[in-house]
């Protein structure tokens, strides 16, 4: 699995990228009442929206990553956005893309990485 | 406010850090947003029992007359003379211990903040008020009443005392425990209670549409009381994140948010804190809008919103109506626990703010259906004695 300072986890397979966020920041973001999908099809950039993600007091953007194509989002969450607050980094997944650029995968951080760059907050 | 800016701490500081709260900047203040429970419990427990907070960064006071003559109803028409040109309330009409809801009026009648005015029960305190301000606007408020009541009454910040509510179905039986007479008090009337020697204050009122009391505790012994009702298993400490969401669905106007100075207060749907009395008069600030306005009706108002699907519609969110034509803006929004679909406010033209008119909500490009509903959203259940 790959991580971003944002608090997204990219789980990889073949040339298609899982994208959720980390357990840290479902914590952060508190109870998770609505989730925004994208659209199968959205071409993304890195930066651009790929979820919003609303807790009772606010709604949060969940940034891309990563270049590619949307080939699947995880339309469960609509009715059970509570899954995000439960499972963050399973089944709370928000969208599969179909990578673009695997090059980006590079400046990504691994687990061990990412745990230290969270100890440092 | 800057993240530089050094913030204030509530005297109830510490226990927020010892429950492990979130804390956010709020008024000037470091205050607890949530507690490890989350905003959804906070809520849903004030609703069903009893939530405590942690209110002490609002604006709590006392204005007292400078010389008083000990004819109590000459004393109270003397104070309550000094800040009527202020604000829109009749408040030389208020009855020993009886609390109202006002508002801080403007040259043109636009809303500088909304108040809380007493009058105290005991028979040697009169010639004085209890005032409490809203936190964001308390240094500005104080300084309008302190000018306005210049030479002949004293305005006394009581804002470095714990201002504390607790709200919810529970909170008599609660509060019984340390102020049996408290559930004596009925919706907006107060009463000073002693307690080792100290004077608390004590007023049946809150911001969460639920029954409960707001209470003026003494510095040194706020957070014995704190620990003391927290340690009841009826009560669970609440923070910022729920109020907001509970007095959302009570429709209850937060000041910065829902009313500002250019919002009347006939607009912001609180003609009944513009006194018939002082309407009367026509000595309010602003009388000739306001006038006008009560009259032939306000060119916009303040009304409840329903989202019937998609994201909640939250402050700034562009309100349309069926056509699609911008007619407005979302003033507060967001999601309500006890309903379970999204709500908000916001300000359209009369002519579209009859409950049932069909509107729509435009979140992040989107038009979502919407429906304007009567306020509250949630029934208030005050209670209310003879």
């Amino acid at each position: 699995m790959h991580f971003t300072k944002d608090h997204e986890w990219i789980a990889v397979e073949g040339d298609v990228a899982t994208v959720g966020i980390t357990n840290y920041a479902a914590e952060q973001l508190g109870d998770v009442v609505f989730v925004e999908l994208p659209e199968v099809g959205k071409v993304l950039k890195p930066g651009d929206s790929l979820a919003v993600v609303e807790s009772v007091k606010a709604a949060s953007d969940v940034y891309s990553p990563i270049s590619g194509e949307v080939v699947a989002a995880n339309d469960g969450l609509t009715g059970n956005p509570e899954t995000v607050n439960q499972s963050p980094e399973s089944l709370a997944w928000f969208a599969r893309v179909k990578l673009a650029n695997p090059a980006e995968l590079a400046g990504l951080m691994d687990r061990a990485a990412y745990e230290a760059f969270l100890q440092g907050l | 406010m800057s993240d530089t800016e050094v913030l204030s701490k509530t005297v109830l500081h510490p226990a927020h850090l010892a429950l492990g709260a979130r804390m956010t900047a709020f008024g000037g203040y470091d205050m607890p947003v949530q507690y490890p429970q989350g905003v959804l419990a906070e809520h849903r427990w004030t609703r069903e029992q009893a939530g405590l907070f942690d209110v002490s960064h609002m604006g709590p006071s006392f204005l007292t007359l400078n010389d008083r003559t000990g004819d109590a109803e000459a004393d109270h028409a003397a104070v309550s003379a000094l800040i009527e040109p202020l604000i829109s309330g009749d408040i030389a009409g208020l009855k020993p211990g009886q609390l109202r809801y006002t508002v801080l009026l403007n040259e043109t009648g636009g809303m500088i903040d909304d108040l809380m005015v007493g009058r105290p029960l005991q028979p040697d305190r009169q010639g004085m008020l209890y005032i409490v301000v809203n936190a964001g606007t308390k240094d500005n408020d104080f300084a309008l009443i302190a000018a306005a009541a210049k030479g002949r009454a004293t305005l006394t910040r009581a804002d470095d005392r714990a201002l504390v509510a607790l709200q919810g179905p529970a909170a008599e039986a609660v509060l019984a425990t340390l102020f049996p007479e408290a559930a004596d008090l009925g919706f907006m009337t107060f009463r000073r209670f002693d307690r080792k020697g100290e004077g608390f204050v004590i007023s049946r009122s809150g911001y969460s549409g639920e029954d409960g009391y707001e209470i003026l505790i003494p510095t040194a012994q706020a957070l014995e009381v704190w620990d003391l009702l927290t340690a009841d298993a009826r009560v669970r400490p609440v923070g910022l994140g729920a109020r907001d969401s509970l007095r959302l669905e009570a429709g209850l106007p937060l000041y910065g948010h829902d009313a500002d100075e250019t919002v009347s207060p006939i607009e912001a749907g609180l003609a009944f804190a513009v006194a018939k009395k002082r309407r009367a008069r026509g000595d309010l600030r602003g009388a000739e809008r306001l006038a006008r306005e009560l009259s032939e009706g306000p060119a916009r108002l303040r009304v409840g919103l329903r989202v019937l699907s998609g994201a909640p519609a939250r402050e700034g969110v562009e309100i349309a109506d069926a056509s699609g034509a911008v007619i407005g803006r979302v003033t507060s929004g967001g999601p309500s626990p006890s309903l379970g679909f999204p709500i908000a406010m916001g300000f359209v033209p009369s002519a579209a703010s009859a409950v049932g008119t069909p509107l729509q909500v435009i979140v992040r490009g989107r038009a979502q259906p919407a429906e304007v509903v009567a306020l509250p959203f949630v029934p208030h259940r005050y209670v209310r004695k003879a």
